[in-house]
């Protein structure tokens, strides 16, 4: 069980850019933490940071499990749910067989695709090609997708973005649902995440 | 199923669906089949001569086809960040993209040559040579191949500079393979080059996995 | 490594590099003048007459061309490993100059079989591979410029610059084996009179004096541009 992360004077540099420096922050289990900040401030990079894509140029991240700390990128990673820009989604592919790839790559003990693909109203479309999704139905896709993972720690780029007011108030649910359980959300956002969530300005 | 595996099954199943470029290379290693007798004329004993060197490129080539979406299509729509996520070290990934592509292109190819080594008029003992070097060199072509594929992926128009960058490195593998058949051809042993094409499938095979999981990961902190 | 990053700074090199510069500079133009001295005078070679002395201008080209690559290899190694800024600079400050001195070796090459064999390219081993070498370098070089996150092109540059030093030893190996099966000519057969080894010498150092010279400029000049370019940015 993960008990939390701590951000510790972390610095970020792109190219000849420094993006944001002494950057401290906790997030504990079952808390949110909306990143908010100005286009470029460095909220994706952020987020890329704590993924382990980026390497930071100062600081450290730890991830404490059961008391353990972790600090190696590579492990955190294993602990990730990521939501990014782009839905992941192949075209060729249909909502269930992209659903189970996902599951599967991620070896997740836990299953009930269906239960999630009717958690996000997908239930129709289970056997459609992406192909021919909608950019709103691709992102309830992909929502389930980070569901279907169960992974303990979700990094969302800009999660209300593409949705209807249905679909926003949907993520609303399935990030309270995972912190109600013990999970962690960091998400980088310009509106407010609902969930009596601590934020962070850069 | 394993996590490997499941990659490497999603990769195939892309590899062969429609738009997957499987059936692509195929084609068009045909058709560079027939597009060289109409070249150098229709001399029967001049093609039994060329044919293991026009196969041998023409496999080359037709694998290089599909090669430039090995990874950029993954990094185009943002699989690439959630397969890095898998419990599966990208050395590992890398290495089930470079099978999968083997076994949807390379395989496929190599189960061709025979029918159109048939049409080169090549002799029986000769075309197995030639199926067996294709066997064995192919997975090269696929592990080098994929060290291209990484480095470009970012690019919008990787897929031109990709053969730039990859043929030079993959032409032991065109010698020896083509060398065998020559060999055969001329009356000897073709052992000695299918010995040296294995050994350099096998050290770009083992090798190659590290090289493409260092590119993306430089792509992915981009 | 610690010592030798103190003068792997930009500025620190500029400084270095500016002092040495004159010195290897007049240095390159002695051994150059005085190896195609020494060159004219040996007598002629009884096979190959007065072409032998194409030899003094295509060897020493050739063994430059092969050490640009083994420089590039090392600076990428050097980028990899500790990620310093100044070693990518000079693999790509490098490239270029590879490439002409392996295009200089491949036509003087071909100038030297013309008299030889009657034709300007016979597919020699040695000719084969140099003639792969320059694909190398140019796929390394379009590399460099596909990618505009500089950053980025030089970490790709640098993969590809040790995947490249990998596979030459490799790819040599293997012109030759298709050389000896295809029974192939080659130009450097037996052994070399010991009349023609010290101008060959001379010229090697001459050639090797050259492309420090040019590298060095070449890098002065990139860290220049980039100077320039940030002060035109203005400040971040």
């Amino acid at each position: 069980m993960i008990s939390s992360l701590t951000a510790e004077k972390l610095a970020c540099v792109r190219g000849e850019r420094r993006l944001f420096d002494g950057l401290s922050f906790r997030v504990k289990a079952g808390q949110a933490l909306a990143v908010e900040g100005a286009n470029g401030a460095g909220k994706t990079s952020l987020l890329r940071l704590i993924a382990g894509f980026l390497a930071p140029a100062a600081g450290t991240l730890t991830l404490t499990e059961d008391g353990k700390a972790i600090t190696d990128a590579e492990e955190r990673g294993r602990f990730i749910g990521w939501l990014g820009h782009q839905d992941g989604l192949k075209p060729q592919f249909t909502v269930i067989e992209q659903l189970r790839f996902y599951s599967q790559l991620y070896a997740a003990a836990r299953t009930g695709e269906e239960d999630v693909l009717e958690q996000v109203g997908l239930t129709r479309q289970r056997d459609l090609p992406c192909r021919y999704l909608s950019a709103g139905q691709k992102r309830r896709l992909a929502l389930a997708r980070l569901v279907v993972s169960n992974r303990p720690l979700w990094l969302l780029d800009e999660p209300f973005a593409a949705l209807d007011a249905a679909g926003q108030a949907m993520i609303g649910r399935l990030m309270a649902i995972h912190c109600g359980s013990g999970g962690m959300v960091v998400a980088a956002t310009h509106d407010p995440l609902g969930l009596g969530n601590e934020s962070l300005k850069l | 199923m394993s996590p490997f595996l499941c990659l490497l099954v999603r990769d195939m199943k892309l590899a062969t669906r429609s738009g997957g470029g499987a059936a692509l290379a195929l084609s068009f290693f045909a058709l560079v089949a027939t597009l060289v007798p109409l070249g150098i004329g229709a001399d029967l004993k001049l093609l039994a001569r060329v044919a293991g060197g026009i196969l041998w490129v023409g496999a080359v080539l037709a694998a290089l086809l599909s090669l430039d979406r090995l990874f950029q299509g993954d990094y185009d729509d943002g699989s690439l960040e959630l397969i890095a996520l898998a419990p599966l070290p990208l050395e590992l990934t890398s290495f089930a993209k470079i099978a999968a592509h083997w076994l949807s292109t390379g395989l496929p190819l190599t189960v061709l040559s025979p029918l159109l080594a048939l049409m080169f008029n090549l002799p029986g003992d000769a075309t197995l040579t030639l199926f067996l070097s294709l066997l064995i060199g192919t997975p090269a072509v696929s592990a080098i191949g994929a060290i291209g594929a990484s480095l470009t992926l970012s690019l919008r128009r990787g897929g031109l500079i990709l053969p730039l960058i990859i043929l030079p490195l993959l032409s032991p593998a065109v010698i020896f393979g083509a060398g065998a058949v020559a060999a055969k051809m001329d009356g000897f042993s073709p052992l000695g080059p299918l010995e040296l094409l294995g050994a350099f499938s096998l050290a770009a095979v083992l090798l190659s996995p590290f090289a493409a999981a260092a590119s993306v990961r430089l792509n992915l902190s981009g | 490594m610690q010592f030798l990053f103190r003068y792997a700074n930009p500025a620190m090199f500029m400084r270095l590099s500016g002092a040495v510069l004159p010195y290897v500079a007049a240095a390159t133009v002695i051994a150059l003048t005085a190896g195609l001295i020494m060159g004219f005078q040996v007598p002629p070679d009884y096979q190959q007459g007065m072409t032998v002395l194409i030899m003094f201008i295509h060897v020493p080209a050739a063994t430059v061309a092969m050490s640009a690559y083994g420089a590039i290899a090392v600076c990428s190694l050097l980028s990899l490993v500790w990620r310093h800024p100044l070693s990518d600079t000079a693999a790509r400050a490098a490239a270029p100059l590879g490439a002409m001195f392996t295009a200089l070796g491949l036509i003087t090459g071909s100038l030297w079989g013309k008299p030889m064999w009657g034709t300007y390219w016979v597919w020699d081993a040695r000719l084969t591979s140099f003639l792969l070498l320059l694909f190398l370098y140019l796929g390394y070089m379009a590399l460099w410029s596909a990618i505009e996150d500089e950053t980025k092109a030089a970490r790709a540059a640098a993969v590809l610059a040790l995947v490249g030093a990998v596979n030459i030893p490799i790819i040599k190996f293997s012109v030759d084996w298709w050389n000896t099966l295809h029974q192939g000519e080659s130009i450097m057969s037996g052994n070399l009179a010991p009349v023609f080894l010290w101008p060959l010498l001379t010229m090697m150092a001459g050639y090797m004096l050259l492309f420090v010279t040019l590298w060095l400029i070449r890098i002065q000049t990139a860290i220049v541009e980039r100077r320039a370019r940030s002060l035109m940015q203005g400040p971040a």
